[in-house]
């Protein structure tokens, strides 16, 4: 086998499938703003994505938050620097962590979920019949989750960036014999408005990709209940390693 | 009332082979063509290329003479109107109760007042003859021929002109396969639709047909009356007609 002839055709079919995927992303953005709109169907999406979701975010902050406070007072103490925990902890949650995770977690609850209901309507036949009973799927199906995820993802970070600065706060004022009052004070005179919008603009593209990846998967996978696990699995792995390589990009572009 | 429906030299390509490869098919409006033919002749091809559901790489769907091969969005969508279509398992969405099921044309399509199509679609239900009590449920919660009676309740709740059957009695019990097959020809005859099935169940086409036409290799290679079917004079039509292994089709195991 000639080594570079496979390479070739390793770099082609990922250069399709990026192709497809941006494709399918433009016509799922498209369909957001074209009627009709359904607006029932958004609704249901808010509370199964966002609503629903808020339990999971939550844990993840609070012990993110405080397992943070104790790694930073840690570090923080070999150079006498134990006093800039708060600040620290609201920087790396605001920008980084609250975002990044929450994005992480729905990737796992929400991507997936999505392109096993998908897969499995399409190897039903169920978007076929949408299709002859007039209804685009993409603005039926699609456009619900897209509009669903960018719109509830910054809500969520918020809460998981409140949430994880109060884990910080725990062990700190229990623990580690911070001043309650110190602490938050330390916090909100610390953090900036662009740390809270880096952190928010983060959440709401990772939202779109969350949405877009489970329904890209979704929709073209085939081949029975084999095909719609492959597409779960596919949706998950897909969306993380966007998720993480866009965070580098937005993050890079703010800090220029 | 029925539409004329034409296909003129349908072909496509799949995995490198002609599953379809010039098909030639005109159903006069009023008029119920059944296509047989043996598993991965191109029959379910022949339906996706018709309903728009698959593009064909030549060739054209036509109907009452109107080009609607290749149409997209809200021309896709007008074209679609005309025509209603039962799936072989139902596709009945999992997450919509039978009523919304059966009502989604005209909730989500036709912007119909959701009290009005459900009271539509309670009236269809009866016309198929399954029982209004079955209209708050799930699909899940109905028997195979209970979901292909919802699926034929969707499919003509709007009255289209062309109405499209695949494998309508596949998973039933020879009874309710009966019955399933008089409801066809009655809604058929009823709404004066024209009608395109493809099965290759023979009791089942031998009922709904005025004509029968086999596919095979993905060309036409008989069509003709349904009461001829026995006295075709086909090889093919003879040795699928009478199920024999021997013969010039050959068996794929």
């Amino acid at each position: 086998m000639n080594p570079l002839a496979a390479i070739g055709r390793a770099v082609i079919a990922l250069l399709s499938e990026v192709g497809r995927f941006s494709a399918f992303a433009g016509k799922s953005a498209a369909a957001c703003f074209m009627p009709p709109f359904f607006f029932g169907q958004f609704i249901r999406q808010c509370a199964q994505i966002g609503y629903f979701s808020l339990p999971v975010i939550g844990l993840t902050a609070v012990f993110i938050g405080a397992a943070l406070a104790l790694n930073i007072y840690v570090g923080g103490a070999r150079f006498n620097a134990e006093q800039f925990v708060p600040n620290i902890v609201v920087l790396g949650i605001t920008r980084e962590l609250g975002p990044v995770l929450a994005g992480l977690m729905l990737a796992g609850r929400v991507s997936a979920g999505i392109a096993a209901e998908i897969g499995t309507m399409r190897v039903t036949e169920q978007i076929d019949a949408m299709t002859t009973l007039s209804t685009d799927p993409f603005r039926f199906l699609i456009a619900p989750r897209v509009l669903a995820a960018v719109l509830t993802l910054p809500i969520l970070v918020l809460a998981a960036d409140i949430i994880g600065v109060m884990g910080g706060y725990l062990v700190a004022v229990n623990s580690l014999g911070f001043n309650g009052v110190t602490y938050l004070r330390n916090t909100f005179e610390f953090v900036e408005t662009q740390d809270v919008v880096l952190g928010l603009t983060k959440a709401a593209v990772f939202g779109f990709i969350i949405a877009v990846m489970g329904a890209y998967q979704g929709y073209r996978s085939s081949g029975g209940a084999l095909g719609v696990g492959r597409a779960a699995t596919n949706a998950v792995v897909g969306a993380i390693v966007l998720i993480l390589a866009v965070n580098y990009v937005i993050t890079a572009f703010f800090v220029e | 009332m029925g539409a004329n429906l034409q296909l003129a030299g349908l072909k496509k390509k799949l995995r490198g082979r002609w599953v379809l490869d010039g098909v030639d098919l005109d159903i006069a409006p009023g008029r119920s063509l059944v296509l047989i033919g043996g598993s991965g002749q191109g029959k379910s091809v022949t339906l996706k290329c018709t309903l728009g559901l698959m593009k064909p790489d030549a060739g054209q769907v036509l109907v009452d003479g109107q080009d609607v091969t290749r149409l997209q969005g809200a021309a896709r969508e007008a074209a679609m109107r005309k025509f209603g279509m039962l799936f072989q398992g139902g596709a009945l969405f999992d997450s919509l109760t039978v009523w919304e099921n059966i009502a989604f044309r005209l909730i989500y399509a036709d912007g119909v007042a959701r009290k009005d199509a459900r009271e539509r679609a309670i009236e269809t239900m009866r016309r198929v003859r399954l029982a209004p009590e079955f209209a708050d449920v799930r699909p899940i919660e109905l028997s195979g021929g209970m979901q292909k009676r919802a699926g034929l309740a969707r499919a003509i709740i709007a009255k289209p002109d062309i109405l499209f059957f695949d494998e309508p009695t596949t998973g039933l019990d020879p009874i309710t396969a009966d019955a399933i097959n008089d409801l066809i020809v009655e809604m058929v005859k009823e709404l004066g639709c024209t009608a395109l099935s493809i099965t290759h169940d023979m009791p089942s086409a031998r009922k709904i047909a005025d004509e029968i036409a086999m596919l095979h290799h993905g060309k036409i290679v008989w069509r003709g009356p349904a009461s001829s079917i026995d006295a075709s004079g086909n090889a093919m039509v003879d040795q699928f007609v009478h199920g024999r292994a021997d013969g010039p089709i050959q068996a794929v195991v």
